[in-house]
């Protein structure tokens, strides 16, 4: 692919890397940044430069997604290692994790081998694989984890399951310190959750379903804190979801615990009331609606109450929890196009995730400044034992950057997705806030209306 | 009443539910008069039965397929004799000696019944909202659900309200204790939905290990929502003080699955039972209902089970006139003034 250039005029860059939150012009030539200034573009130039006005518009270091399930290998039909990387840069992420839990699991060097050349071939985005932290992802014996890494890992998990067993726990977070790499656990008794789609409280009790408590995952939260404090490693809690989560999190971070951990767009934005069927939060008490039982809610963890939203807003503002992943997990329809137990857990996150974000901040429940930082700066600290840290928008560097529109309305149709899964719930749906442009490595890798 | 003859006569009369109901999901989609035009035609069809007076082709040319993935008794043999004394073709569905053993997903097997003129599927399905799955999916053939999950069984709890006002006139202020496997239970959930509307207070009795947490939440108090506004008793001599109805429910031994919070049936019927020495606690008229099926011993001696106080043989014979105006509301009524 060809090295772009590119001028943006007028536009409000915001670098967490190099601290920047300033309206500026910049100008990208063969793919590299060359100038960052005012004013760049206020005389009539190179006529062959395409300039972009980038008046009332963001500009980012490209996002990094620590949590993207890729399917590939094993479910093609789901997402391949191609449509995922499209998806993510369309979503404006120029960095992935791909999740271990493909078939076969991640947990031998020649997958991962796998999965970088299979990236590889098309110059779009990077991905990383995170390997499994059991061979097989089986709970039982930890996987090799220095191979792992020196194949390219950049943190372990056996995610879609927990790791139940605590001692397998204890041993994974004390050999993978030596490699300064996280443990990323689901953390989910089983036992409690019952494997259910929907969290435990009044709305279980509405469907008649069995539900999924934030117990279920506090207490496997805390057990993790408890064996990082003693035994040490670094601990990653995936996909929080629970008011508790973040205290737990708080408390252990008060304490010293190398602990990070991340939240998702859906957990932050939904809550367990819109599988009521009404496709939007009422606390008046009604007949179900005929969306009712929508599979394409059921995700694990489940959607929350809006007690936990604030919760988890408060920790991302905090600083508690340190990045926003999307937990993309594409599904086939008839993975979904069945009754909520059957259905499979998962919810397309790439493509809605920034759009989702802007309806935060223009509920002004989160600050724009607040979703980038934990979108770039908070996800590469997660992982930044294993990658360079990210040069941000800084001249001389390869432009990874992505250009956001905060105001204008995106309509979600599925069946637009890049991504092979075209189910979401929030089909049809109109919000303000959508990713314009995509550079990675200087070339671009998403550009609105020509897709 | 007095004008009509014979239920065939019915079709002279302009009986018809809401235009809302398309299906019937749950309880809380019928208004107060679609309850009412149920109940008016339920006393119609119960008193020409009672005459022998059953067969009609009042539904002749209608086909119901009634499709259970979870065995029954009552709901499926009433509704399938609902529909054959309506005159309608009725068929039987289950797993066994269908394609659902082939593995067919639900949607396809509805999407046949639906392309084999099917107008109408009752279904019963281990799965909360397998309803309103299918109802999304099908714009032909309509719905009734007889039973999903643990979330509803709208049909049984039109038979409950109606049993009640065989032995009330006003159903207002009166107190309903439910006891047993609340959690389990979509009678309950759907009884709650239902007597609320018509105004009775309703409380409930089980170790709380049977009762679904939220009912013991309250701490946010909602005073629309019905399942915020039961009460709970754990003491069954308490709960069951100033009742007026008793409705013991069975445990369900098949979902409390093999790890499990509940002792034994022995520890549960020496607590919660419904007997002679319990029931002294209700009002001395107080009814016992049940919606079946019955673990005679356990949740209700068998004395109270077959006494005069019962009403559960009754629950069953108006079981079949609830279901016969429902099959001919749906299929029928309301489309009289199309």
């Amino acid at each position: 692919m060809t090295k772009s250039s590119i001028g943006i005029k007028n536009v409000r860059i915001i670098d967490p890397y190099n601290n920047i939150d300033n309206v500026l012009d910049i100008l990208i030539e063969n793919g590299k940044i060359t100038n960052i200034a005012e004013g760049i573009f206020s005389q009539s130039g190179n006529s062959n430069l395409v300039v972009i006005d980038g008046t009332d518009k963001i500009l980012s270091p490209g996002f990094i997604d620590l949590h993207t399930h890729l399917r590939d290998p094993g479910e093609e039909h789901k997402e391949t290692i191609e449509t995922g990387m499209r998806a993510a840069a369309k979503g404006g992420f120029t960095t992935i994790c791909s999740m271990p839990n493909t078939n076969p699991p991640v947990d031998n060097s020649t997958t991962v081998k796998y999965i970088l050349d299979e990236s590889n071939k098309f110059e779009l985005i990077q991905v990383l694989p995170i390997g499994c932290v059991t061979k097989g992802r089986k709970g039982m014996q930890i996987s090799e984890m220095w191979d792992l890494k020196n194949a390219g890992c950049v943190g372990f998990s056996d995610d879609g399951d927990p790791i139940y067993n605590s001692e397998i726990m204890q041993t994974a977070l004390q050999y993978s310190e030596h490699l300064g790499l996280p443990v990323i656990n689901h953390c989910e008794d089983t036992q409690l959750s019952k494997h259910s789609a929907v969290n435990e409280g009044k709305i279980s009790n509405r469907l008649g379903l069995s539900g999924w408590p934030n117990q279920a995952e506090d207490i496997m939260i805390a057990r993790d804190i408890e064996l990082a404090k003693k035994y040490g490693g670094h601990l990653h809690i995936a996909h929080a979801s629970t008011s508790r989560s973040v205290e737990l999190i708080n408390d252990a971070k008060n304490l010293g615990v190398n602990i990070t951990a991340e939240v998702t767009p859906h957990h932050l934005t939904m809550t367990d009331s819109w599988l009521l069927g009404h496709q939007k939060d009422t606390d008046v008490f009604a007949s179900l609606g005929s969306e009712a039982y929508d599979s394409n809610l059921k995700v694990n963890p489940p959607l929350r109450t809006k007690t936990d939203i604030y919760s988890l807003l408060t920790g991302l503002k905090e600083g508690i929890i340190d990045a926003i992943a999307t937990d993309h997990a594409p599904h086939a329809l008839q993975d979904k196009i069945t009754t909520l137990d059957d259905a499979a857990y998962g919810i397309n996150g790439l493509e809605t995730a920034f759009t989702l974000l802007a309806s935060l901040y223009h509920q002004n429940m989160l600050d724009i400044v607040d979703i980038i930082n934990r979108l770039t700066l908070g996800a590469a600290n997660v992982i930044s034992n294993s990658i360079e840290r990210p040069k941000g928008i800084k001249k001389g560097e390869l432009a990874d950057i992505v250009l956001l529109d905060l105001n204008s309305d995106f309509t979600i149709i599925g069946k637009d997705f890049i991504s092979k899964s075209k189910l979401t719930p929030l089909e049809g749906m109109t919000l303000k806030g959508k990713v314009i442009l995509t550079l990675a490595k200087g070339s671009i890798v998403y550009e609105e209306n020509n897709n | 009443m007095k004008n009509i003859k014979s239920i065939e006569s019915l079709s002279e009369h302009n009986y018809k539910l809401s235009n809302s109901v398309k299906n019937l999901l749950d309880i809380d989609q019928l208004e107060t008069n679609d309850l009412d035009t149920i109940f008016t035609l339920t006393e119609i069809i119960d008193s020409f039965l009672t005459n022998n007076d059953k067969k009609t082709s009042l539904l002749k040319g209608k086909t119901i397929v009634t499709l259970f993935y979870e065995s029954s008794t009552r709901t499926r043999v009433s509704f399938e004799e609902a529909g054959k004394l309506l005159g309608a073709d009725v068929i039987n569905m289950s797993g066994n000696g269908t394609s659902i053993d082939k593995g067919e997903s639900l949607l396809n097997t509805c999407l046949t019944l639906q392309s084999a003129h099917t107008d109408l599927i009752i279904v019963r399905h281990p799965h909360s909202g397998a309803p309103y799955f299918m109802s999304k999916h099908l714009s032909k053939t309509k719905i009734i659900n007889a039973g999903d999950g643990w979330h509803a069984h709208p049909t049984q709890a039109l038979i409950d309200l109606y049993t009640a006002k065989q032995s009330y006139d006003d159903l207002k202020g009166l107190k309903l204790v439910i006891v047993g496997d609340i959690l389990h239970s979509r009678v309950a959930r759907s009884d709650i939905l239902g007597f609320q509307k018509l105004g009775v207070n309703v409380s409930l009795c089980a170790p709380k290990s049977l009762l679904p947490t939220t009912l013991l939440d309250k701490s946010t108090s909602d005073a629309s929502d019905p399942y915020n506004t039961v009460s709970v008793e754990y003491d069954l001599e308490k709960a069951l003080d100033n009742a007026d109805i008793v409705m013991p429910l069975r445990i369900q031994q098949e979902r409390l699955g093999e790890v499990s919070g509940f002792p034994s049936l022995r520890e549960y019927s020496s607590r919660f039972q419904i007997n002679d020495k319990t029931l002294k606690f209700a009002k001395p008229n107080a009814i016992v209902m049940h919606p079946g099926p019955m673990n005679e011993g356990v949740e209700i001696s068998s004395e109270i089970a077959h006494s005069d106080r019962s009403q559960i043989e009754n629950q069953v014979r108006y079981g079949v006139a609830i279901r016969m105006s429902l099959l001919y509301l749906m299929l029928i009524g309301g489309d009289f003034n199309d």
